[in-house]
């Protein structure tokens, strides 16, 4: 049983068992699945500095989403700990394996490069770009676009929203041209 | 009250586990997916939104109450008719997703999984989400 937990899990076993949060989240306490307004709700508690878009009762509306991005953070602990890859490659294709070579990253072990995603790895331009550009671009965007992953390709598709579907289109021509585009000019 | 944040924090558990067993949170699996060059992504999101829109079905056909007894009123259309912001949103968000290879999620997901540097990730996207209240005003929507 744990081995099977600690191999990566096929697409078509986690696909459905993440859909299922959905549902898990209506039932345990009638909320909508949606990740990206923990950041919201961050400035509102720390920062709202007299802004209409952070001025509201984030304690009311946010604090179920505070401790259920802590358990995010806990169960990504759990399964490194309890269930780790025996594995410490990903198996990504070949092909894509072969381009981030070609882009000159030289070690592809773990969930991350870790040449750019480490203390060491923050203080060049790729690091920088990448971990605090990216993040930023991830914060703006999703409070921008009304969502995120969560909210809009997950949740706001299973609604049947045409805006969330242009959502989704968007997240798509913003990372097809960060990757075909911009990665190659900063690696 | 106590008791039910309980079960959100351990929803959030399990959707972490799911998060990082399924390698969704991989910077690798990410620009995979940019790629087109596996089908991991595609079929993980795809049965998502299908497994949630049957169970979402489901509630609303036999009108399924939560576990504490009181009817779920599902919100409807909550993101309104399509808007300039959706899009534009959306290609901000795709920029830098590609760049960071993870979406709000599965930041605090790696946070977990030891990838300390995604605590500055963390506060960036915080800084974004900041940013954009202030310009808010200011921005097509």
């Amino acid at each position: 049983m744990r081995d099977f937990i600690s191999n990566p899990w096929p697409w078509y076993v986690a696909g459905p068992l993440i859909g299922l949060i959905v549902p898990l989240l209506l039932l345990v306490g009638r909320k909508r699945f949606g990740i990206s307004s923990s950041l919201q709700h961050a400035c509102a508690a720390t920062a709202p500095c007299g802004l209409d878009y952070f001025t509201y009762d984030w304690r009311r509306e946010g604090t179920w989403l505070f401790v259920f991005v802590l358990g995010v953070l806990v169960g990504g602990f759990v399964a490194a700990t309890a269930f780790a890859d025996p594995d410490s490659y990903i198996k990504i294709s070949d092909a894509t394996r072969a381009d981030l070579t070609a882009l000159g990253l030289t070690d592809l072990a773990g969930l991350v490069p870790m040449e750019i995603f480490s203390w060491s790895g923050l203080l060049t331009l790729p690091g920088l770009a990448m971990v605090v550009g990216g993040s930023f671009l991830v914060g703006f965007g999703a409070r921008y676009a009304g969502g995120c992953t969560s909210g809009h390709a997950i949740t706001g598709l299973a609604e049947l929203q045409i805006a969330s579907l242009v959502a989704v289109i968007g997240f798509f021509i913003g990372g097809l041209c960060s990757t075909h585009v911009i990665l190659p000019l900063l690696l | 009250m106590r008791e039910r944040l309980f079960s959100f924090l351990v929803v959030g558990a399990l959707f972490g586990i799911m998060l990082t067993k399924s390698e969704v949170i991989s910077w690798f699996r990410i620009q995979e997916m940019f790629r087109f060059q596996s089908f991991h992504m595609y079929g993980i999101i795809g049965l998502a939104v299908m497994t949630a829109a049957i169970s979402l079905l489901t509630i609303k056909t036999f009108r399924i109450r939560s576990l504490h007894g009181e009817p779920i009123g599902l919100p409807t259309k909550v993101m309104g008719p399509v808007r300039p912001n959706h899009l534009l949103g959306g290609i901000a968000f795709g920029l830098g997703w590609a760049l960071v290879g993870a979406c709000p999620g599965p930041i605090y997901a790696l946070i977990g999984n030891g990838v300390s540097v995604m605590i500055v990730a963390l506060a960036s996207a915080v800084a974004g989400a900041w940013t954009y209240g202030l310009l808010r005003p200011r921005l097509p929507h």
